[in-house]
């Protein structure tokens, strides 16, 4: 153990960051206690250190701080955390304390909030369909346990409705293991954490989860924190305890930002944006922690959700997201004018780890082609009426004009639901047939001679 | 364990870079062992007394006054039989044997054998494993660099040629005999001036410096990668370099494994840079399972892999492809054919970018440091075929996949990479979105290696470039005429131009496209490729001449022939070819019946047919 010795001599306080002078023996990394005047404790961690100055982020941030009066001790470890089953059913906040009233979570297992990095050679690859329910998701952009798939969404669009009816939805079809849902806030209204919170206890899920808030009054640099403490949580039940564990994380665009105010403060070179060289690598520490691993029951699905400001796929927040996890959910500004729940895109949408989670013995052995079928005929549509926008629909030819039927009936038919509708994965492929039988069956390349005489149903007047 | 040499201390930290001094006696690039649990590092740059040192592990808790030690070595790569098959770190450490070691270990309470921790050291070769050795010089034997001195079975597919190494000629004075020997045993001893070197089975070789070999040559051959797009339109020859750019989720780690498990190189070394753990776990399931087409042993047994993903520390990120590279050269100096993928090029200059940017360098363009090009071409520039040093012929054949930020090709590595390479195939989103697999565009993509690689097709279909660059010409008079379809739709245009559009979308439906997930089409053969090509461009060729002669366009799109024609990649396997030549003759027959309707003038035809409503 290293003696703890409080320091007093502050050099400077810029942005989220305090100048420690004349420290000796302090490790980079290094978590700090700092006190202000009023003997109040904020909590912070070592950025870089030499031998005369340590520079520190205080994760509650800087207000109310003063070069005199600033005391800070620097603990000789990260930042650690208690984990224990019984954080489950409780309310934290960005760093991890617990705001519900009830005591701290005292447990002899304390763990880096930083985690390891997992050894790719013990990763289990995720194969397990989770149903959720969803046509647009089951159908067409499967979720698999253990996967990261975030949603793209822009403000105002029902991105939080989605991933409560995800969260309340999802289920295995294989077996019935324990599930818990871990929620992690950052950076936005007290009224959607309202939200989530009242939707998991609805579905009864309340008691089964915990929750992590870094809501929109809290200081940003805070936020930096919050998922890592929540992952910290989620590989302990899922890879410990072996519970299937499902991340939500809203709002990582806010996350980036904070990042960026950080990197900013410490007068580092930008990249895109103003955003940090290293904000893909420093998602990548987040996102990387789904997964499943070998010989252990548990796994960890992430939903991180972000809003792409002004709707903008290219930037950084969704493009270095996208680069990281296993496909996207994005929604679509257009589908939800019209009216569309949920509004996912058809086209951008896309899950990777889809093709090993689905087929014979997992869903349904056409469910790999109608999806390619549906996709490839909706990117058709998606050419047919930029043309129809130019030459006009009369002007289409015959096929043209079934094509733009089958376009308005796919979105209306099997891209919407309701907000409480749980549609069974055969449901799904049922509809999605339905849809399929509106094209002349000559149009249906995707999918196999066998299938189409199984599933093809011949449209009335037909022959 | 030896006595460092040279010992100094921390003096700061910041983020993976650390800064040490009395390091007096240190060089450039020499292996520096950092703080209590002595992390490998890298020496970066030498300042009168500071030395700068890139830390290849997670160094938080390292601090001021902690000591750095160097054995006085340059960071070097082990290359010995026992790589094949081997998955490892950035800086060659084993995954497996990680695994393996932290399986005695606890360290929180839970055992964590799926975790990586800092300041594990283990040997990237098992020094134990015994290698069933055989000599092919005998005492007395003058050898010199690169000759070969034994052979040993690596793996089924790997004959594993021990070599002398680059610097080492004279006679050899000792060698033993065949049987069973580790690395670490003595093999053989030779003397020159009386200079003295003792030979093993295995080497060290330093990352950064390539290998050297006799001359290069320009290449000759193509790289068969099973892959219509690449194999027909745009060849890469072995020994050649490619980039493959495109925006996330556009198909870049597909196209890559796709190569890894197909091409016909002798030797895979593939290089995930950054990228998901989860794509690693893919290709160390998948490559055990699956066998080569050509020897029927598993892929694995001819790959190795280098995995350094983007949660573990940025800096091995940056040392990954040269570890990988090295190996590679290493295998190119038997006398393979490697093939390198690096997946992806843009998180090794990502790492390049942030490690400069807190050394304080002045950024280049877009915060990349100026010498990113130089060491770009550095690493292209090790691919290539070459007479090696001993007078066989070896070639690396490099594929470096690009990330470019919002899928933009006009940012700074693509941008430097496109300068490198020779073959450039480039990933649309557009084509992605709409599930065309392989969404490699043909209108952006291009091959510097046709003229090189012609002679190889030509022996086997004397058509080929004819048939193949007819095909071409279809697709971008497709790609000028859709320009046109956009604004006043297909049906405003004359039926021969309706006619090639109608061509274009068989080509890409029928032989672009090609889907990794069918078994049938996931490897399509150069034979396989000929006779797609040819039945397509039949219907082509037969078509526009009976156009010509006066026939209606609808009569020839609604054939029966036209939507077998988008089945027969899937249906077809590689071994059965021959049903394409039925399907041909077939082809044939019915467009010469139909030749016969435009033969007779003037009657109009209302008894046959389907109505003709497919014009796509
Ligand atoms: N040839 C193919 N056949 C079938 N599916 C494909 C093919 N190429 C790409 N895909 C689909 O596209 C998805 C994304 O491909 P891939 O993972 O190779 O993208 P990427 O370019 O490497 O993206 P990132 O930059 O994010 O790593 C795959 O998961 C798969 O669903
Ligand atoms: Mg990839």
């Amino acid at each position: 153990m290293r003696s703890e010795v409080e320091y007093t001599n502050l050099s400077g306080i810029s942005g989220p960051l305090i100048f420690v002078q004349g420290v000796k023996g302090v490790g980079y990394g290094d978590l700090v206690e700092i006190r202000n005047g009023s003997g109040e404790v904020r909590t912070g961690q070592t950025l870089e250190v030499d031998e005369e100055i340590a520079v520190v982020q205080v994760f509650e941030g800087t207000t109310g701080l003063s070069i005199k009066g600033t005391r800070a001790t620097f603990i000789g470890k990260s930042l650690e955390i208690p984990t224990d089953r019984e954080m489950l059913g409780r309310v934290f906040d960005g760093l991890g304390r617990p705001i519900d009233g009830a005591p701290q979570v005292i447990s002899d297992l304390m763990m880096n909030i930083n985690g390891l990095p997992i050894n790719p050679y013990t990763r289990e690859y995720p194969r397990d369909f989770i149903q959720t329910g969803i046509s647009a998701i089951d159908g067409m952009n499967t979720l698999i346990r253990g996967q990261k798939l975030p949603i793209f969404s822009g403000s105002g669009m029902p991105h939080n409705l989605i991933a409560a009816q995800i969260a309340r939805q999802a289920r295995l079809l294989t077996a019935h293991e324990e599930f818990t849902v871990i929620f992690v806030a950052m950076g936005v209204k007290f009224d959607i954490a309202r939200f989530f919170i009242d939707s998991l206890e609805e579905s009864g899920v309340l008691p089964k989860s915990a929750i992590f808030l870094s809501l929109a009054d809290a200081p940003s640099i805070e936020r930096l924190i919050t998922p890592r403490v929540a992952l910290t949580l989620a590989e302990y039940l899922a890879f410990t305890e072996g519970m299937h564990v499902l991340v939500i994380l809203t709002d990582m665009t806010n996350y980036c930002e904070s990042l960026r105010e950080l990197s900013s403060s410490r007068g580092e070179i930008p990249s895109r944006k103003g955003y940090p060289g290293y904000l893909y690598s420093d998602l990548a520490s987040v996102y990387e922690r789904a997964g499943r691993i070998q010989g252990k029951k548990g796994s960890i699905t992430q939903i991180p959700i972000l809003t792409m400001p002004s709707d903008d796929i290219s930037h950084p927040v969704p493009d270095l997201t996208g680069y990281i996890t296993e496909g996207q959910i994005v929604l679509e500004r257009e589908l939800f004018n019209k009216g569309v729940y949920p509004p996912i895109a058809g086209l951008p949408s896309l899950s990777r780890l889809m093709k090993d989670g689905i087929g014979e013995g997992r869903t349904r052995k056409d469910h790999a082609q109608v999806a390619a079928q549906l996709f490839a005929s909706y990117a058709k549509v998606k050419r047919i009426r930029a043309l129809a926008a130019i030459v006009g629909e009369e002007e289409l030819s015959d096929l043209d004009k079934i094509y733009l039927r089958f376009g308005n009936v796919f979105e209306e038919r099997f891209l919407s639901q309701g907000y409480n509708e749980n549609r069974s994965i055969e449901t799904t492929l049922d509809i999605g047939w339905e849809m399929l039988s509106i094209l002349p069956e000559e149009e249906l390349y995707r999918i196999s001679k066998e299938d189409i005489q199984r599933y093809y149903i011949p449209q009335k007047g037909d022959v | 364990m030896k006595e460092a040499s040279i010992t100094g201390r921390i003096i700061s930290v910041n983020g993976p870079i650390v800064k040490a001094e009395g390091l007096t006696e240190i060089s450039m690039f020499d292996i520096a062992e950092v703080g209590p649990d002595r992390l490998i590092g890298e020496v970066i740059r030498l300042e009168e007394d500071l030395t700068i040192i890139q830390v290849y592990e997670d160094n938080t808790g390292l601090k001021p006054g902690d000591e750095v030690l160097s054995f006085g070595r340059p960071l070097s790569v082990l290359l010995g039989p026992g790589l094949m098959g081997n998955i490892y770190d950035g800086i060659q450490r084993p995954l497996i044997g990680i695994a393996e070691r932290c399986e005695n270990h606890t360290l929180i309470g839970i055992a964590d054998t799926c975790y990586i921790r800092k300041g594990i050291k283990i040997a990237p070769l098992d020094p134990e494993k015994k290698w069933d050795f055989k000599p092919t010089v005998k005492e007395g034997d003058v050898v010199k660099e690169g000759s070969v001195i034994g052979e040993l079975q690596e793996t089924e597919l790997v004959l594993h040629k021990t070599i002398v190494p680059p610097g080492i000629a004279g006679k050899v004075a000792f060698i033993v005999e065949a049987g069973g020997y580790s690395i670490e045993d003595p093999i053989y001893t030779v003397i020159q001036d009386k200079k003295i070197y003792n030979g093993k089975l295995a080497d060290y070789w330093p990352v950064r410096k390539p290998r050297p070999f006799k001359n290069k040559k320009s290449p000759i051959t193509p790289l068969i990668t099973g892959q219509r797009i690449l194999d027909t339109f745009f060849p890469i020859a072995r020994g050649g370099t490619a980039t493959i750019p495109g925006g996330f989720g556009t198909g870049k780690t597909m196209t890559q494994h796709a190569l890894a498990k197909w091409c016909n190189a002798d030797i895979i070394v593939y290089i995930g840079c950054g990228e998901r753990g989860n794509e690693m776990t893919e290709v160390l399931n998948d490559f055990p399972r699956l066998v080569d087409e050509r020897t029927g042993r598993p892929l694995i047994e001819r790959t190795v892999m280098i995995g350094n993903t983007s949660n573990m520390p940025v800096p091995a990120r940056e040392v990954s492809i040269y570890t990988g590279v090295t190996i590679a050269e290493y295998y190119r100096d038997m006398g393979y054919s490697v093939a390198v993928m690096a997946d992806s090029t843009s998180r090794w200059a990502e790492a390049l970018r942030e490690l400069s940017s807190r050394l304080g360098d002045m950024p280049a363009e877009e915060g990349f440091p100026p010498y990113l090009a130089t060491r770009l071409a550095e690493f292209y520039e090790r691919a290539g075929l070459v007479e090696t040093l001993s007078n066989e012929e070896g070639s690396i054949t490099i594929i470096g996949a690009v990330s470019p930020p919002g899928g933009d090709f006009s940012e700074p590595v693509t941008q430097h990479t496109t300068r490198f390479i020779r073959c450039f195939w480039a990933l649309d989103k557009i084509l992605a979105d709409a599930r065309h697999y392989p969404s490699i565009s043909w209108i952006e993509s291009y091959t510097e290696y046709l003229n090189d690689i012609q002679e190889w097709w030509s022996e086997r279909e004397s058509e080929w470039r004819v048939l193949r660059n007819d095909a071409m010409n279809i697709l971008l008079e497709d790609n000028r005429l859709q320009q046109i379809v956009k604004l006043v739709g297909p049906d405003a245009l004359p039926e021969d131009q309706r006619f090639i559009l109608f061509c274009a979308e068989i080509i890409k439906n029928a032989f672009l496209q090609q889907n990794s997930f069918d078994p049938k089409d996931m490897y399509c053969s150069p034979d396989k490729q000929i006779k797609l090509l040819k039945a397509i461009m039949c219907f082509f060729r037969k078509g526009k001449e009976l156009l010509l002669g006066g026939l209606e366009l609808s009569k020839l799109l609604s054939l029966d022939a036209v939507s077998e024609m988008v089945r027969l990649k899937s249906e077809i396997g590689n071994g059965e070819i021959e049903k394409i030549d039925a399907f041909i003759q077939r082809l044939e027959y019915s467009l010469n019946s139909l030749k016969e309707e435009v033969n007779i003038p003037h009657t109009p035809d209302f008894s046959k047919g389907k109505s003709a409503n497919k014009d796509i």
